[in-house]
């Protein structure tokens, strides 16, 4: 076999954050103890949204200036075609793949991770846990991410899912004197662990059956039926329950509100939102391009985690007193509804596109909210206080009516109510398992949206009908504060204007599958 | 190029809301109030055009406007009016100067973040009324409960929280299970969310039954008909004032305005076919809740019974499939918002005097308060029913038309006329006749004069559309002549 030297171009990204943990781990080798952290800080700052560039979707080699000289539709379209020119490439062999949708997800992955970093570091500092290394951790965390999102092989995937993981695991555990973070640390790993055994299990089964590890031959050998299909379908059982660990779905949701619960808020931000973009990609890799002759199997697994996630989700958040556990929770049941959209895929190639741009939009606005709320509690938090009980926010709008505004605008659009843009992914949603005709599963959503609907309007009620019961004020520094409130802004603007996002969403989707 | 006045009612209410909510912090009160003020007059002036420029000789709709807003799943932004909207919206910003002008010195506390509240909640009214895309529509339905959740939660009584919280997750209820019923059309429509495309929507009878009990849950909710009306009292109870006058004048309007937008012309079979349960529905809240409206000890409870009653004659009126009762639903809907209204402005008033809305704590209001006490009573016969005050037409129109329909169903209906006079003027003779009750009553003070005005405009209307209704009959004829000879084709 003859060696070839492998083109880098489609792993730029990933190869550049790579260097950068490098570097960052040199900041942190020869920084005085105790400094470094704002270098740190900025290097990682520049690694992530350099990579964000490196990452986007466009085909560079078209004439730019020529392209929108010609362009029709207005600007606007233009653009959006533009950021999906991008080309599907192979390299390393089958193992990694660069299409437009991995390149929207890890662009979107490397932005949530700079908000989750702007946003931590007041935390992490009137804490003392900011230290450069846990910069270097959390860029290794993006790098898990952005080769789980690249990853077209199951070893590569593999590989993304076990360093995203491992970095979790360790940043979970960065308040090490801290009992509960220990504990959740312990339960994370082991659970989480055990997760990738499964999935390790799984994988080893469809290579046994199909006798490649590359998900575009496993396809292809599922297409001409020269696989034992037994063995895939006891295979495909144990892949789904790594994705399901991974999104956090009944029932492997164990971890989600002990470990959300447990960590320092800055590392629950990150672990909540980034890494859902990223098991949303793998799910769509392994199951939708790897395993779709099987669709009808795992689209019934999916639909029964769905359902599970979505009345176990709303029902466990009513009991909960502290916010981040509710958050926790709730954040099961969105991902039950996320995951409603990929189960719903069938029928025509519209169809087939219409219920996973609908699942993408949902994953998407779910990060984008729960950024926002993750970063008020943040915000609110300081030094020897934890804002983390709903009964921190009683009378928030008598002491500063701006940030109650704006923690009601995200639970309001969680909550799925209009304007808001929470409506609108649960809306497409909807409509993808209704043109699937799964009627029941529909109104059973809706009526748990009921329940939801409940828990969240009660931050609100403790908000604007309560008396306050500490007058500290609420402050935000110049930067923070611009930044989260354009966040929670933006989850209103989409609520006005969601047409876009929804077409870039089937763009995306069309161009990676031509 | 044509002023989008249906956009405007819409919009400059809720930029005003949002203006008065930056402008106006604790510090300055003032400025808030002459914000909402000027913007609540402006949103009304702007809505007078949509009266004086329809043609009242047209069934479809008017001052469309229609441009794309989520073009994937051909989702736009239309507006429009009919004989049927139209009225609701003028009656709606007109309502909304009384709400301003009733909180002026009332609430003193977030002040800004009260009256754009109403604001807000008025422009969204505005576009239900108006909206002609189902996803357009549904989005303003749902979201103009939230600074109703606000409203009743911040500025009401000792029981607000549950009272908020009720009227919340029972109207949310039926509208979620009315947006599966949405892309339940959209899909059979040939992908389409214009209402009326849906109203040409071939639907078999199953389909229709599944549909129609689908907005009903949304509707019977927000009307309220019996027995989903038990949100009503609460909420009304713990709701400021304007809040009250919103929720009788305007949000009750919504349930029974989606029958006829809604219901009848897109499942008309299911609709003709479930009327006979629609009626008893809508007779027991005639009656029975006319029995609950006389044994109730606390004034604003006693009306928001009896709104629930009157409300149950404008169902009544629609299930009956001919033009008096529909037409007559219609005037008694109109003509519900303004007494009602005025009926909460007048609890109000002595609410803001004696902080008490017992009946008992009153008695002999009329020695220490006689021109409040003329207005109140005018306001009580209108609420009765009596000829020559608004009231009476509608009720008399539906009466007829149910006569008309069934003689036993009339005959049940007419009995609302001596139930509405005996638990209205019972109360009026237990608050405002008889001896000085206690010294909170001799120390109250007669209307001043903002009092003065506001209950003055709302006497006229009343008494003017007593006398001459014409005005508002002759804009709705051509629609509900239209709507009727619609439903009567089956779908099947």
């Amino acid at each position: 076999m003859e060696f070839q030297i492998p083109n880098f171009a489609p792993a730029a990204a990933e190869i550049f954050v790579a260097a950068m943990a490098l570097v960052l781990l040199m900041v942190a080798a020869f920084a005085r103890p105790g400094g470094g952290r704002c270098a740190a800080f900025w290097v990682s700052q520049i690694t992530l949204l350099v990579a964000a560039v490196l990452s986007l979707p466009v085909d560079w080699s078209a004439g730019v200036w020529e392209a929108l000289s010609n362009s029709e539709g207005g600007f606007a379209m233009w653009l959006l075609s533009w950021l999906a020119s991008g080309k599907v490439t192979f390299t390393f062999g089958l193992s990694f793949l660069s299409d437009p949708l991995g390149g929207m997800l890890k662009s979107l992955v490397c932005l949530a991770v700079m908000a989750v970093l702007l946003y931590g570091r007041r935390y992490l500092n009137d804490r003392k846990l900011e230290t450069p290394e846990y910069y270097v951790v959390a860029i290794c965390a993006t790098l898990g991410m952005l080769v789980l999102i690249s990853a077209s092989s199951l070893l590569t995937i593999y590989m993304g899912l076990e360093l995203l993981s491992l970095s979790s695991y360790a940043l979970v555990a960065a308040d090490r004197d801290n009992p509960r973070a220990t504990e959740a640390a312990m339960k994370y790993f082991v659970l989480g662990a055990l997760a990738s055994g499964l999935l390790l299990y799984g994988i080893s089964m469809v290579y046994g059956a199909t006798g490649t590890l590359d998900i575009i031959e496993v396809a292809r050998g599922l297409y001409e039926q020269q696989v034992n299909r037994t063995v895939l379908l006891f295979g495909l059982v144990f892949v789904v329950a790594g994705i399901a660990f991974k999104l956090g779905v009944v029932p492997f949701h164990m971890w989600i509100p002990d470990v959300y619960h447990g960590a320092p808020t800055s590392v629950t931000l990150l672990i909540s939102t980034a890494p859902k973009l990223a098991a949303f990609a793998m799910a769509f890799r392994l199951l939708a391009l790897g395993m779709w002759d099987l669709a009808p199997q795992w689209q019934k697994m999916l639909m029964i985690a769905a359902v599970a996630s979505i009345v176990l989700g709303n029902l466990a958040a009513i009991a909960q007193t502290n916010l981040k556990r509710m958050l926790a929770y709730s954040g099961i049941s969105h991902m039950g509804f996320m995951l409603l959209g990929l189960m719903a895929a069938k029928g025509s190639p519209h169809d087939l596109f219409n219920a996973y741009a609908s699942s993408l939009f949902y994953v998407v606005i779910y990060v984008l909210t729960t950024l926002a709320s993750f970063g008020i509690l943040l915000m609110m938090s300081r030094e020897g206080f934890e804002a983390e009980n709903i009964d921190d926010f009683r009378g928030l709008n008598r002491r500063n009516s701006w940030w109650a505004a704006m923690m009601a605008i995200v639970m309001l659009s969680t909550a799925g109510l209009p304007f808001f843009v929470g409506f609108f992914s649960k809306f497409f949603v909807l409509q993808a398992v209704l043109s699937a005709g799964h009627l029941p599963l529909a109104v059973l959503a809706v009526l748990m949206s009921l329940v939801g609907a409940f828990f969240y309007l009660r931050i609100v009620k403790v908000m604007y009908f309560d008396e306050p019961t500490d007058d500290t004020p609420v402050r935000a520094s110049r930067g923070f504060g611009l930044v989260l409130s354009s966040n929670v802004l933006a989850v209103a603007v989409l609520g006005i204007m969601p047409g876009w996002l929804m077409n870039f969403c089937v763009l995306i989707l069309r161009s990676s599958f031509g | 190029m044509t002023v989008p006045y249906l956009s405007l009612a819409i919009w400059v209410p809720i930029f005003g809301g949002l203006l008065t909510l930056f402008a106006g912090k604790d510090r300055n009160a003032p400025v808030a109030r002459i914000i909402a003020l000027l913007t609540a007059l402006a949103g009304f002036l702007i809505t007078i055009p949509l009266y004086t420029g329809f043609d009242t000789t047209q069934a479809n709709m008017q001052f469309l406007e229609v441009l794309p807003w989520v073009q994937y799943f051909n989702v736009s932004y239309a507006l429009g009016v009919d004989g049927i909207s139209m009225p609701f919206v003028i009656l709606n910003s007109f309502i909304t100067i009384f709400v301003v002008v009733a909180g002026w010195e009332v609430i003193q506390e977030k002040v800004a973040q009260y009256m754009a509240a109403f604001l807000i909640m008025s422009g969204l009214t505005n576009g239900i009324f108006s909206a002609l895309d189902g996803v357009l529509f549904y989005v303003f339905f749902e979201a103009a409960l939230i600074p109703m959740y606000l409203i009743i939660g911040i500025w009401g009584g000792p029981n607000r929280v549950y009272a908020a919280l009720k009227f919340f997750l029972y109207t949310l209820l039926g509208s979620l299970l009315m947006l599966v019923a949405f892309i339940y059309l959209f899909q059979h429509s040939g992908g389409s969310f214009s209402i009326l495309d849906w109203h040409a929507a071939p639907l078999s009878m199953r389909e229709q039954s599944w549909i129609f009990f689908a907005f009903l849950a949304s509707f019977a909710v927000k009307v309220p008909m019996w027995p989903v009306h038990t949100w009503l009292p609460d909420a009304h109870v713990e709701a400021p004032t304007g809040g009250s006058v919103v929720l009788a004048a305007i949000a009750l309007k919504l349930g029974a305005y989606g029958f006829l937008r809604f219901s009848l012309p897109i499942v008309p079979d299911a609709s003709q076919y479930f009327a006979p349960l629609m009626i008893t529905l809508s007779l027991i809240a005639v009656i029975y809740i006319g029995f609950v409206a006389l044994v109730q000890t606390d004034m604003k409870k006693l009306v928001a019974y009896s709104s629930i009653s009157h409300m149950g004659f404008a169902t009544l009126g629609f299930f009956m499939f001919n033009q008096l009762g529909i037409e007559g639903a219609l005037v008694q809907m109109i003509s519900h918002g303004f007494v009602s209204g005025a009926m909460f402005l007048c609890i109000g008033v002595l609410y803001d005097r004696v902080h008490s809305r017992q009946i008992a704590d009153y008695g002999g209001v009329v020695n220490t308060m006689p021109k409040f006490a003329a207005f109140f009573l005018l306001f009580a016969m209108a609420n009765a029913g009596l000829p020559a005050t608004s009231g009476f037409v509608g009720e008399f129109m539906v009466v007829l038309g149910a006569v008309k329909y069934n003689f036993w169903i009339g005959f049940a209906a007419a009995t609302t006329l001596i139930l509405g006079a005996a638990y209205t003027l019972w109360m009026y003779k237990r608050v405002v006749f008889g001896p000085v009750g206690n010294h909170h009553v001799a120390e109250l003070k007669d209307l001043n004069a903002r009092e003065f005005l506001f209950l003055a405009v709302l006497a006229l209307c009343v008494l003017g559309f007593g006398l001459y209704p014409l005005p508002l009959t002759e804009v709705m004829h051509a629609t509900v002549d239209e709507l009727l000879r619609h439903v009567a084709n089956s779908k099947l």
